[in-house]
């Protein structure tokens, strides 16, 4: 186990670096005269202007320096500052992440909850023959945008349960039930495709597992149905949904961003979209930067969850 | 005496051969339920003049936020405008960003796939390196930092999402080639002195062919919503251009009132999406039961 985590923990460096220069290159891939772009026609005019735009990104120097430079303050938790209003990138990166990381895992909570039983309920042989239903029904819920599902929920919660806050955000630290309580619609809207998916993964490894000859030995030794399917079936059809659920939890981060624009949540999702509207380029930096890196850091650890779980896998 | 009298053996074989697995597909309800909506919202989105009452920008002063009706099915916008005409135009944006976007992906991703499985080697070790990075990114941010930076408009976000896209077929692509090439039959064509160029069509992409058909379908659904998400944040089609997640965006602040602002367009997405789902779910019983795993 040591050894593989010294592996992938090695492995990591090249993406790293990669990462690092796809996000620094973010800046630079923008048609047209960057200091034109950054200030504005009419700002750009004003030659005091251009120049304090030059020198505080160090535009003047060679792209490999800049980028040297922007690495080295990476390394010391400095993103830079914002070219709007000036205020630190890191800082707002790091007050906008708890509210993204709570949306994700109430999202991911709800969707296990809801995904990985009913897909155990679905191949149950009274299930079996609503196989046709299961299907559109779980298709029906991936192929709905969360940020449709999110607008009619707030919709549909201010007419019926005006008592169920839609909108805006408490943090958990100052008042966790109602922080829970804000955030539920939005986890709702986020998770509800996840939950099919997982059901899908589930159902389709469940499925597998029941052929499997381990289990004819079990129903041919006379367990119950029920203990097939929970103790020999479900443990090992669990394994690749790990690995599913690893990959969807990267992706609520990517969806997170639309859903925080719908429920007006302060995460990092608004953070860069508002960015991308002010033409604020740091902010945007560096929040791609947090977000791929925390991208890595999920499956790095799902994948040793997913080693744990199985030392027969190992992914190099 | 006909050709098939005079020689039997040369005809049925192939005619039986080229025919199954249409049978199949048509057989399998999902594949058919699939491609009868996708068919649809094709002639939808191509026959949209035709089919669209009014113009999709076309202003009906007086009518602005009315319900739906006789002279308006999908009711009318803020600015008076139908929404049935301005869903049925939405569907060229959507299908014609969706199939463009996969093509693109699936043209470069391809040949290039098929070539790093043919070198292997350091190539193929960096190619894969540099496959996992671009991985690493949450797609959809990517994709709205790359939009953001090209400037918001169709063809960027087109070009956007082929270049998110493009390493899944490469990957595909590689791995039937690595998957292929010690295969008996091709060693016997290369010693009966194939060209490369023969062994890639005539062995090769025979053999890529239904894995990636698979996953472009599935693709075009993901690309749907990845399309509809971007013009919903206004990072894709600019108005008055009418596209269904940019639709959902505006009509999100007249929802309490006017929910068929949102609904309609909401239900165009799902519909679509749901289609290519379907089919693609059907395609891969059909074309790769390997694969297959009762739906996962």
């Amino acid at each position: 186990m040591r050894a593989y985590v010294a592996k992938r923990l090695a492995l990591l460096i090249p993406t790293l670096i990669g990462i690092s220069i796809l996000s620094f290159m973010i800046i630079h891939v923008i048609p047209g005269d960057l200091v034109t772009v950054l200030l504005g026609i009419t700002a750009s005019q004003n030659e005091q202007n251009r120049q304090a735009i030059i020198t505080a990104l160090h535009l003047d120097q060679p792209l490999l320096v800049q980028y040297l430079r922007w690495i080295a303050g990476v390394l010391r938790a400095d993103l830079g500052r914002s070219l709007v209003h000036g205020g630190s990138v890191a800082g707002e990166i790091l007050r906008a992440f708890p509210v993204t990381a709570q949306l994700t895992i109430m999202s991911m909570a709800i969707a296990a909850a809801l995904g990985i039983p009913l897909g155990v309920l679905s191949v149950m042989r009274a299930a079996r023959s609503i196989e046709p239903v299961v299907r559109v029904v779980s298709l029906l819920f991936i192929s709905a945008p969360a940020f449709f599902v999110g607008t009619v929920l707030i919709v549909l919660g201010a007419r019926y349960v005006p008592a169920l806050p839609t909108l805006g955000h408490v943090p958990f630290l100052e008042a966790p039930g109602q922080s829970l309580l804000h955030m539920l619609p939005a986890s709702l809207a986020l998770g509800a495709a996840i939950s099919a998916i997982l059901l899908r993964y589930t159902r389709a490894s469940m499925l597998e597992v029941l052929g499997a000859d381990y289990v004819r030995t079990a129903r041919a030794k006379g367990a119950s149905e029920r203990h097939v399917v929970s103790r020999h079936a479900l443990a090992n059809a669990l394994i690749p949904v790990i690995a599913a659920a690893g990959i969807q939890f990267v992706a609520l981060f990517g969806g997170a961003v639309i859903i925080e624009e719908v429920f007006a949540l302060p995460g990092i999702g608004r953070l860069v979209v508002n960015a991308i509207f002010q033409r604020d380029y740091t902010v945007i930096q560096g929040a791609v930067l947090f977000l791929t890196l925390n991208a890595v850091l999920i499956n790095l650890a799902v994948d040793l969850l997913y080693h744990l779980v199985d030392p027969r896998i190992v992914y190099v | 005496m006909s050709k098939a009298e005079e020689e039997p053996w040369r005809l049925e074989p192939q005619t039986r051969r080229r025919r199954a697995p249409w049978r199949r597909l048509a057989r399998n309800w999902s594949a058919a339920v699939g491609a009868g909506i996708v068919a649809g919202l094709l002639a939808v989105a191509v026959l949209a003049p035709a089919l669209a009452p009014r113009g999709p920008t076309q202003l009906h002063a007086g009518f602005e936020i009315k319900p739906p009706a006789a002279a308006f099915p999908f009711g009318t916008d803020e600015l008076g405008r139908d929404m049935l005409s301005r869903v049925i135009f939405g569907a060229r944006i959507s299908l014609g960003a969706a199939l463009g976007s996969v093509l693109l992906a699936a043209s470069i991703g391809v040949p290039l796939g098929i070539t790093i499985g043919f070198l292997r080697g350091t190539v193929d070790l960096l190619a894969m390196r540099l496959f996992d990075i671009l991985f690493a990114f949450p797609a959809i941010l990517l994709a709205i930092a790359l939009v953001a930076a090209l400037g918001p408009s169709l063809p960027n976000l087109i070009f956007t999402i082929a270049l998110l896209t493009m390493p899944q077929f490469a990957i595909i692509a590689r791995g039937a080639t690595l998957a292929t090439t010690p295969l008996e039959y091709v060693h016997a064509a290369v010693a009966l002195g194939a060209s490369r160029r023969r062994i890639v069509f005539a062995h090769i992409l025979p053999n890529v062919m239904p894995p990636l058909i698979v996953a472009a379908t599935l693709n075009l659904s993901i690309v749907i919503l990845v399309e509809a998400g971007l013009s919903f944040l206004g990072l894709g089609t600019q108005p008055p251009t009418p596209s269904w997640g940019g639709m959902i965006s505006r009509g999100r602040q007249y929802m309490t009132i006017a929910p068929w602002l949102v609904v309609f367009p909401g239900l165009a997405i799902m519909l679509a999406v749901f289609g290519f789902n379907l089919l693609g779910d059907g395609l891969r019983e059909t074309l790769d039961p390997r694969l297959y795993r009762g739906g996962g």
